[in-house]
């Protein structure tokens, strides 16, 4: 079993097909969804977790890809500048998941491990440097 | 064992000055001794990196043709200060973006404001200038609009009234509601706490009395060749201190001055603060002589012996109460956790200690280079000065 972040860009043409649930009935797959943006007669956005077998996580990517849905992995939903990062730290106590944290304590240098991010978005609201910003 | 600025200043430009950050010195007397290491250090370099609100610049436009004197401006909608000469113009870290709804839609963003006007000018972005006249008869011009950048201004003179707070206070939230700060945002009953200084890396407390940091001291601002022009507003060294003379609050300030023109757009940068406003973050390097072994043993002071005050910010910060809830030490606070009332809280920084860290190695270069020779202060910042309230008085008659 494997876990993938993916991140899902739906064109207003496909906004209205129940995609999720059939990724989960078709192939077995565990899905959990950090956040979603999808209405109908608009473009949407989806941000999940996809956790399967590596047989099944491919032959889901083949069924999306015989949709508009564009497919981007990793996580792209939330972004991190470190060129823009003044590694102040503010931001470590707004993160519940440690995705920020600091990599060296003697230099306090921040860094962010995408895996960890569950996109919450605090730390967008928090960051007074607008190092953080979301793809939608 | 004493030293002269003189003497100093000859061993920086024969390049042979032996100059260490206060995180190296630590170690370093530790090892050496006290009287040993003052006869080999020469300098240590101290700096901070943090949002300093009281910042702003002075910029010269140059004269168009038909001359104006402008009365009313903005840079790329920013609201400038027009009540000097002709085309001299103020502009305030602070200010907001003309038609900004603050905070009428609680907690206002603050998204662009005088501090990325700042930043987007060292950062030489071509930003937009609008200017309003009446119109004279020297001066007929009554409207201007152009495009301009950092390098079509004659001078811009960054003037911040205070800077490099010698101390500050730690922000908590004992409520049961978010408060916004210029501290950042405190999470209600304090799941929280802020703090913002460099610590050990802070020029102030290296120097808590002033002995080398005065009025006309250069200093490295944001990468220009800067100086200590008076000191800063709210300076108020009488002060509770402990045994080391380190100030438990606030305490001294400072006031600068630089040419942004020479500027480093990775140490001024603009910062939007949710539900306060907007502000400037500012790198500022200091170095400090080792004229006795009196002035080393200051600059060792760890973040273990320097403390800072935790205010509540929901209700004695803004009721001017005077109300510390308690003390920790710096290394304390940087562990990210401290117990206050039986509870744990996290805490985080404000100020960047990275950032503070790399200014201290920068300057470190520039002087082991023989590029920054050290001036020595014409005037002592004062040492006994409180600090005045304002008292609400009634309408004169």
């Amino acid at each position: 079993m494997i876990t993938k972040k993916v991140y899902l860009y739906f064109p207003k043409s496909e906004t209205e097909k129940p995609i999720v649930c059939e990724l989960i009935r078709n192939f077995d797959l565990t899905i959990n969804i950090f956040r979603a943006k999808v209405t109908p007669e608009e473009e949407g956005y989806l941000s999940l977790e996809i956790t399967g077998s590596e047989e099944h996580i491919e032959q889901a990517y083949e069924f999306l890809n015989t949709f508009d849905v564009v497919i981007h992995a990793g996580n792209k939903g939330l972004h991190w500048d470190s060129e823009r990062c003044t590694h102040c730290g503010n931001c470590l106590v707004h993160c519940p998941t440690g995705a920020l944290h600091f990599t060296d304590r003697s230099t306090r240098t921040v860094n962010f491990t995408e895996d960890k991010c569950i996109e919450c978005l605090s730390c967008i609201t928090n960051c007074p440097f607008g190092v953080c910003s979301s793809a939608f | 064992m004493t030293r002269t600025y003189q003497e100093i200043n000859e061993k920086i430009a024969s390049g042979k000055a032996v100059v260490l950050t206060a995180e190296e010195i630590i170690d370093y007397v530790d090892k050496r001794g006290l009287e040993q290491a003052a006869k080999e250090v020469d300098v240590v370099t101290t700096a901070t990196f943090g949002p300093m609100c009281s910042s702003g610049c002075f910029l010269n436009f140059g004269h168009s043709t038909p001359k104006m004197r402008i009365t009313e401006a903005w840079i790329s909608d920013v609201p400038v200060y027009c009540g000097i000469a002709a085309v001299d113009v103020y502009l305030g870290a602070t200010e907001l973006r003309h038609n900004d709804s603050a905070n009428m839609y609680y907690p206002g963003e603050f998204r662009y404001g005088g501090g990325h006007v700042i930043e987007d000018l060292v950062a030489g972005k071509k930003l937009q200038f609008f200017g309003l006249s009446y119109g004279t008869d020297d001066y007929p011009r009554r409207e201007i609009r152009t495009m301009f950048d950092i390098h079509d201004l004659n001078q811009a003179i960054m003037t911040n009234p205070r800077n490099c707070y010698q101390n500050y206070n730690v922000a908590v939230n004992t409520s049961d509601k978010t408060v916004y700060t210029y501290l950042g945002i405190l999470k209600p009953r304090m799941r929280n706490m802020t703090y913002c200084s460099a610590g050990q890396l802070s020029p102030l407390l290296n120097d808590p009395l002033y002995e080398t940091i005065g009025v006309g001291t250069s200093v490295w601002l944001a990468g220009a060749r800067g100086l200590v022009y008076a000191q800063g507003t709210q300076h108020c060294s009488d002060v509770e201190r402990g045994d080391n003379d380190v100030p438990m609050e606030g305490a001294g300030t400072l006031a600068l001055t630089g040419n942004m023109k020479e500027m480093h757009p990775e140490f001024v940068r603009g910062a939007s603060l949710k539900g306060y406003g907007v502000s400037l973050a500012l790198g500022v390097g200091v170095p400090i002589p080792i004229l006795n072994p009196d002035i080393l043993r200051r600059v060792t002071v760890r973040d273990r012996d320097i403390y800072g005050s935790v205010i509540d910010y929901s209700v004695d910060y803004p009721q001017k109460t005077g109300k510390v809830l308690a003390k920790y030490s710096y290394e304390e606070l940087r562990s990210g956790q401290v117990e206050l009332n039986g509870q744990k809280v996290a805490v985080s920084s404000m100020s960047s200690y990275n950032k503070a860290l790399k200014i201290c190695n920068l300057l470190k270069a520039e002087i082991e280079a023989g590029d920054f020779l050290l001036s020595q202060p014409s005037q002592r910042l004062p040492l006994n000065q409180g600090m005045q309230s304002l008292e609400i008085k009634g309408p004169a008659k």
